[in-house]
């Protein structure tokens, strides 16, 4: 297992030198530079700033140094945000998007979780149908579209929770992490009715009942655990799918998180904080990936074994 | 001899898309006390949805009991509520499935699952339930149960793990063990080990055993009476010797005679010509007639009733009416009956007398 995790570490590693390098490279093919706006200086004070933010030295130079710089942890200077290193732009944007991220994700997959488990135990009832309806509501319709409709009902109608921002504690976040948690709810909730069918109509299933045990115990002792298999297998790409919702639901409830320094900084053209952000988001996403795997282990014990000589 | 379970006229069906499937046509039969019952029959003969439906472990929204009852223990076990056939199963009846390769949970360690039903139905610790446990893995045969009890199924064979299945039936010392078609999905060799174990382990705790199969050489093996199933009835029942040395219906003489045998000089393997009967529209006489060559006139009209061979032996065959003619069973099956005291044929050295 040690070997295991350590071997995942330095693939890890690797991943993010190559996403590193790719975005690095990429960004230089964007059209405008991040002085484009500076359009009123002369050609001499041009050179000035070039040579201020480093981009006048030839690209694989800059490579190098960003490169350089990285392995300490610097994430550079940001060109839009006079003098403020991209490090403190991001450390106080952090906090909103972790919170969010993780209230739509815990929210989003728990409530999918009991709504997919009570369409399979209640399967052809009303609350099969219920919550496959929500279900396909929460997949088919964008996040962008719901959280307009929580906007405009729950906050400008109702006057239940703040519309937007961030200064109002804990009851700013709940209408985006609801917004951002339809995606995972529905995905979760399909998944695990499907599963759930599946598993309750195999063998072993007829063995717990056949020793006696209730309804409730072949639900949750025996069933459970095992329709869980393949939503871990998805959760990876879930989250994939919370981080790019987190852009659009961010400027839409106007929150200071990643998500909309992200958009803002390629409209800018910030390259060290489009850098930045980017490296972020990709550290979040393999790290979480990697947690994944590890579960995955914990939760079947098939798995686990031939994971220490993979 | 005491009577631990009685089915009785029991009716059964299946409602489906295409319409009503009657699985079970009136069966009735008795499993005495420490009595190895085997039941044989092809394919969707209703064998295995009997001995489902003793457990009721049929899905209840699609099975209905139209008629007849299961009696244990002054119960009638089909009008039982879900709950109180949650008490019955696993410690009075217990069951052994087909396919050890699926019926374990794979999330679960083995001992979890044994000591499961000693949890459920005895108040005993879970020290003690562990101790148990490890005391029917080595009733079992498998070496190191200690050890082995914190192990997970995929880390067992196939006939280690149709061991911990056995292993949970026994669990709470059941007074009937169904075993259904435990040892199809094993290879030959462990299927003689698991057979052995389970003749062993009948003489070890004194339970009644209702074995379904379709392989015959298990039957003669293992079962002290034998049921013979077609088309969702009981066409023959007696005992070992009786059914495999005096056969009356030609449905068991069909079976007898599909089976491979060393000493006939046949080359060919005898099959049954035709194919099962539709249990949507069942026939209206003896299920049988359109693929027995022996049949009446009457087997197509009339379903025939239990004719009494012997004490223990009875056939539901027309052909062992009083007016039915005199009808020559194929010659392997007479080569068998001329060896069986009581039959038509024995002593006689030649067959068909007047």
């Amino acid at each position: 297992m040690v070997k295991y995790i350590g071997k995942r570490l330095v693939y890890m590693f690797l991943t993010m030198f190559l996403i590193a390098t790719a975005t690095f490279f990429l960004m230089q093919t964007l059209p405008g530079s991040p002085i484009a706006s500076y359009s009123k200086l002369n050609e001499s004070q041009r050179a000035i700033v070039e040579k201020k933010y480093g981009i006048d030295k030839p690209k694989p130079v800059q490579y190098a140094i960003y490169m350089k710089n990285l392995a300490k942890g610097d994430l550079g200077t940001s060109f839009v945000f006079k003098g403020k290193s991209v490090n403190d732009l991001l450390s106080t944007r952090l906090k909103p998007s972790m919170v969010l991220g993780a209230q739509a994700m815990v929210f989003g997959t728990l409530i999918g979780i009991l709504l997919g488990m009570l369409a399979a135990l209640r399967q052809n009832t009303f609350w099969d149908y219920g919550s496959t309806f929500l279900a396909i509501l929460g997949s088919s319709i964008p996040s962008f579209v719901f959280a307009s409709l929580l906007q405009y009902w729950v906050a400008s109608q109702w006057h239940l929770l703040p519309v937007g921002l961030w200064n109002d504690g804990w009851k700013s976040s709940i209408l985006p992490s609801i917004a951002l948690a339809m995606g995972p709810l529905a995905m979760a909730a399909r998944f695990i009715r499907t599963e759930m069918i599946e598993v309750l109509s195999s063998d072993y299933i007829t063995l717990a009942k056949a020793k006696g045990a209730n309804g409730f115990e072949i639900a949750f002792k025996h069933a459970f655990r095992n329709a869980l298999i393949p939503l871990i297998t998805v959760l990876g790409p879930v989250t994939a799918g919370l981080v790019t919702g987190s852009l659009v639901i961010e400027q839409i409830f106007a929150i200071p998180g990643i998500g909309e320094q992200f958009v803002s900084s390629i409209m800018t053209n910030d390259h060290a904080t489009i850098m930045g952000t980017t490296l972020l988001f990709s550290v979040f996403l393999i790290v979480v990936i990697f947690i994944v795997d590890i579960l995955y282990g914990i939760i079947d014990p098939r798995i686990r074994l031939s994971g220490g000589k993979g | 001899m005491e009577k631990i379970l009685q089915v009785k006229d029991l009716e059964l069906s299946f409602h489906t898309f295409a319409g009503e499937v009657k699985a079970i046509r009136g069966v009735s039969f008795d499993l005495n006390k420490g009595e190895t019952l085997a039941i044989v029959g092809e394919s969707g003969s209703g064998k295995s949805v009997t001995t489902k439906s003793i457990m009721r472990l049929l899905p209840e929204s699609s099975s209905e009991f139209k008629n007849g009852e299961i009696l244990f223990n002054n119960h009638d076990l089909t009008k039982l509520t879900d709950k109180e056939m949650q008490k019955i199963r696993g410690k009075d009846i217990s069951m052994i499935f087909q396919d050890p390769m699926t019926s374990l949970n794979p999330t679960m360690t083995i001992g979890k699952q044994i000591m499961e039903p000693i949890l459920k139905h005895q108040k005993v610790s879970k020290a003690k339930a562990k101790e148990v446990a490890v005391e029917l893995l080595k009733l079992v045969g498998l070496p190191n149960p200690e050890m082995r009890i914190k192990m997970y199924p995929h880390q067992f064979s196939g006939g280690q793990r149709q061991r911990i299945v056995i292993a949970i039936a026994l669990a709470c010392n059941p007074k009937i063990l169904i075993a259904d078609e435990p040892t199809t999905a094993l290879d030959v060799t462990i299927q003689a080990q698991i057979l052995e174990l389970m003749k062993d382990i009948q003489k070890k705790v004194d339970t009644s055993i209702i074995f379904i199969t379709h392989d015959l050489g298990v039957v003669a093996n293992v079962a002290d009476r034998v049921a013979v199933m077609y088309g969702g009835r009981i066409v023959e029942v007696g005992t070992v010797d009786e059914i495999f040395y005096n056969p009356q219906h030609p449905y068991t003489w069909g079976l007898l005679s599909s089976m491979p045998s060393m000493d006939l000089e046949e080359e060919r393997l005898y099959a049954i010509p035709g194919t099962p009967p539709d249990l949507l529209n069942p026939p209206v006489g003896d299920a049988f007639a359109l693929r027995s060559e022996y049949a009446l006139q009457i087997d197509l009209e009339q379903a025939p009733p239990m004719f009494q061979v012997s004490k223990t032996h009875f056939a539901a065959t027309w052909l062992l009416h009083p007016n039915a003619p005199e009808v020559e069973p194929p010659a392997n099956i007479i080569e068998r009956m001329k060896t069986f005291r009581g039959s038509r044929y024995y002593e006689e050295t030649t067959g068909g007398e007047a």
